[in-house]
């Protein structure tokens, strides 16, 4: 029945895949000390970053790539990438960004025009293209708050004290196969530093797009929120339709002191590849927030639909007592996209507490995998997690698949586990296209209502986007 | 004498079972109709097949609503042109808010009629009366789609989708079931409030309480896929003696 215009209703079109006509700098392919040395001068990165890059790049080459994700795809070749490009004419200041650059970011739907922005609304973007941040927006103005909001490779240069203090120091150097990579290659990248007691003032964002053909990005990312403060990051990203895979490696850590507070926002829009599982981003990002000292609170809300392969644990260590860890996620895979995520908790200090919102939505020949621990440690008595993991099928050809681990040390925790796996039933399609609603309005409808509980932790104009972007990868002219 | 829907010679199946025979009925405007019969005998089937289900298969017949063929029209067409059901076990829908849902359905019908959409205050007022009329919590509105309700919630959260869509032929399908009795007179009270003189009603039943309170103007007995006799109320309190077996095909 209904099922005939189903596939059609969630092959979505990927509206995103346009390239922006900009000449690039690029380097050959391939990776070497060399490689590493070349980024290292194009960032004017000071020694020690240096000897960093080529210390992880050694332990990577000891590394084998990791298989055990329920994900199915051919060994990446990493001598055939290419770890540096750039848009030229790249100009310090920041008012030459090129004109097309800007362009294509209001196609995108952010302005990087401080005084286009609404009243009242006011974000500030880091809008990275391929290996470099290209524009950061009040920074200025975030200064008088002593907010610093740069580019990492800023960052390396003008806070070189917080960078080694923090750097590596939630993510290791050698952590796992993809942040050694990371560690040794890293472009570019957002960081943040709240000082002590600041509520930050707007919202910060970064917009990664890969534009540039045959090559990674592999961006860092470092927010430090000091004793007492407050924020709220988002990132989204974007990129071309190619017949290429393109990696995506990513590292983000965070860190929150005594009392304070990172709301961390994910819109992940990676091109998902076609329904042959042709082209389409690879995306491997290491996520993980230290909650370091008392009363510290982090949540992870991501809203992932696209990428062909997505491999990404956001994950945090509750180390300070009555810390708080938080995880939101939806992940839709739909055409013949795989996504293998999920959260780790690490419960070490007392009272520590985290909630886990799974939900995973399946079509055509998507297969999604929820993959999540939760540990608590001797030291965290009182700690409690509650985890809650659900599915969603559209179709019959799609598949869902829940793996929680668990381990606790400590008999007083308390751990509750919910798992479901329900399908968008004919019956509640035809529930609701009885009271005249279209098939496609139905599934949209069906498919909200199983999110809800994740689009409500998003900052409100982010929930709009994420609606917005559900719906358009799950539907298409229903024939 | 003018007829809203003529159903001729209908024949239909589920899966490979035909249960449907050579149905014929006639739908007068502004009349309650009541279909009663055994288990078995096609009710739900018939109910299934007016509205488009997916179960039904259509195997020869036709069912023509205000002059035009509906059998290949698709379910939510025949929604908006004015044909509505009330299920005998409504699906829930979990997440989806009750209010947002009946807006999007009443817009959708508006859209069709071309009539300005409503926003959300402008509608919640037009919701008042129905709720209070309902005996329904304002709350049921805020609540997800039919979670967690009881039987007696869910059947007047359909009288409620009755009484906003506003629809001509409206079919209900074992509305009685599950209902306490004032849960019925209430629902009974939403059904008369919707006669008009035009608006037709298809009340499917086993048993012959509900017509205590929506007085039908003819019953229909189904019997193996056909109707078998059609007569006045008079009919009711013979069946309720006799059963269907004694009645004689007409």
């Amino acid at each position: 029945m209904a099922n005939e215009g189903l596939n059609t209703a969630v092959s979505g079109e990927y509206e995103l895949g346009f390239e922006i006509d900009i000449e690039t700098d690029i380097i050959e392919p391939g990776l070497d000390v060399d490689t590493l040395k070349f980024i290292s001068k194009k960032k004017e990165e000071p020694a020690w970053m240096l000897d960093l890059r080529i210390k992880a790049l050694k332990k990577w080459e000891t590394m084998i790539e990791p298989h055990w994700a329920h994900l199915d795809y051919t060994p990446i070749d990493y001598q055939s990438i290419s770890y540096f490009a750039a848009p030229k004419e790249q100009i310090d200041s920041l008012d030459e960004v090129d004109p097309k650059i800007l362009e294509a970011y209001e196609k995108l739907g952010i302005s990087l025009d401080e005084q286009k922005q609404l009243a009242g609304v006011k974000v500030a973007v880091d809008a990275v293209v391929d290996s470099v941040s290209v524009k950061t927006t009040y920074s200025a103005e975030l200064e008088k708050h002593g907010v610093i909001f740069c580019s990492i490779s800023e960052a390396i240069r003008d806070y070189p004290e917080l960078v080694k203090k923090y750097m590596f120091s939630v993510v290791p150097m050698a952590d796992n196969y993809f942040a050694a990579l990371n560690s040794a290659v890293f472009t570019d990248g957002t960081f943040v530093y709240i000082p002590k007691g600041v509520r930050c003032p707007m919202e910060l964002s970064t917009y990664f797009r890969i534009n540039a053909m045959n090559t990674g990005q592999f961006e860092r990312t470092l927010i430090i929120a000091d004793e007492g403060s407050h924020v709220s990051y988002n990132e989204g990203c974007s990129a071309p339709t190619r017949d290429d895979h393109q990696l995506h490696a990513a590292v983000v850590e965070l860190v929150i002191l005594k009392d304070a507070e990172i709301k961390y926002s994910t819109i992940q829009n990676w091109y998902p590849g076609d329904e042959t599982g042709k082209g389409g981003i690879y995306n491997f990002v290491t996520k993980r927030a230290i909650c370091e000292g008392e009363n510290a609170k982090v949540s992870w809300t991501q809203v992932e639909t696209g990428s062909a392969i997505t491999w990404k644990y956001p994950s945090c260590i509750l180390k300070g007592d009555n810390s708080v860890g938080e995880f939101y996620s939806v992940a839709v895979t739909t055409l013949a996209q795989q996504a293998d995520t999920g959260t780790k908790m690490i419960h070490i200090g007392k009272n520590t507490k985290s909630t886990i919102i799974s939900k995973g939505i399946s079509a055509m020949k998507g297969q999604n995998t929820y993959r999540g621990l939760v540990k608590i440690n001797s030291s965290a008595v009182g700690a409690r997690n509650y985890s809650e993991c659900d599915s969603l099928l559209i179709g019959s050809e799609c598949g869902a698949h829940t793996f929680p681990y668990l381990e606790s040390k400590d008999t007083q925790g308390q751990v509750e586990h919910e798992a479901t796996t329900s399908k968008i039933s004919d019956d509640q399609l035809f529930y609701l296209r009885q009271r005249g609603i279209t098939e496609e309005d139905a599934v949209s409808m069906i498919v909200h209502g199983f999110c809800k509980q994740v689009f409500s932790q998003l900052p409100m104009e982010y929930a709009v986007e994420a609606k917005a972007l559900l719906e358009l990868t799950l539907e298409g002219s229903v024939g | 004498m003018s007829i809203t829907m003529k159903i001729e010679n209908l024949e239909a199946k589920i899966g490979d079972k035909q249960i449907l025979k050579g149905l014929n009925l006639e739908l007068e405007p502004g009349k309650v109709h009541a279909i009663m019969g055994p288990n078995g005998a096609g009710k739900s089937t018939l109910s299934k097949a007016i509205v488009g289900h997916y179960d039904i298969e259509v195997l020869g017949g036709d069912i023509t609503y205000k002059g035009k063929s509906i059998i290949e029209m698709e379910a939510e067409e025949r929604a908006l042109e004015g044909i509505f059901l009330s299920f005998q076990h409504p699906v829930e829908i979990p997440g989806v808010n009750n209010a947002y849902f009946l807006r999007t359905a009443l817009n959708a019908k508006r859209k069709h009629q071309g009539k300005e959409e409503l926003n959300a205050a402008e509608f919640l007022r037009e919701m008042k009366g129905h709720l209070e009329m309902l005996g329904m919590k304002s709350d049921m509105i805020s609540r997800s789609l039919n979670e967690g309700f009881s039987g007696g919630e869910k059947k007047r959260n359909e009288i409620l989708q009755m009484l906003i869509l506003e629809p001509e032929v409206i079919i209900l399908d074992e509305i009685d079931s599950g209902l306490d009795i004032d849960a019925l007179r209430q629902v009974s009270e939403g059904i008369n409030r919707m006669k008009d003189g035009k608006r037709t009603f298809l009340v499917i039943t086993h048993y012959s309480r509900i017509l205590d309170y929506i007085e039908p103007d003819y019953i229909h007995v189904l019997k193996d896929g056909k109707v078998i006799k059609t007569a006045g109320p008079e009919l009711v309190p013979y069946l309720e003696e006799h059963g269907y077996d004694g009645i004689k095909e007409d």
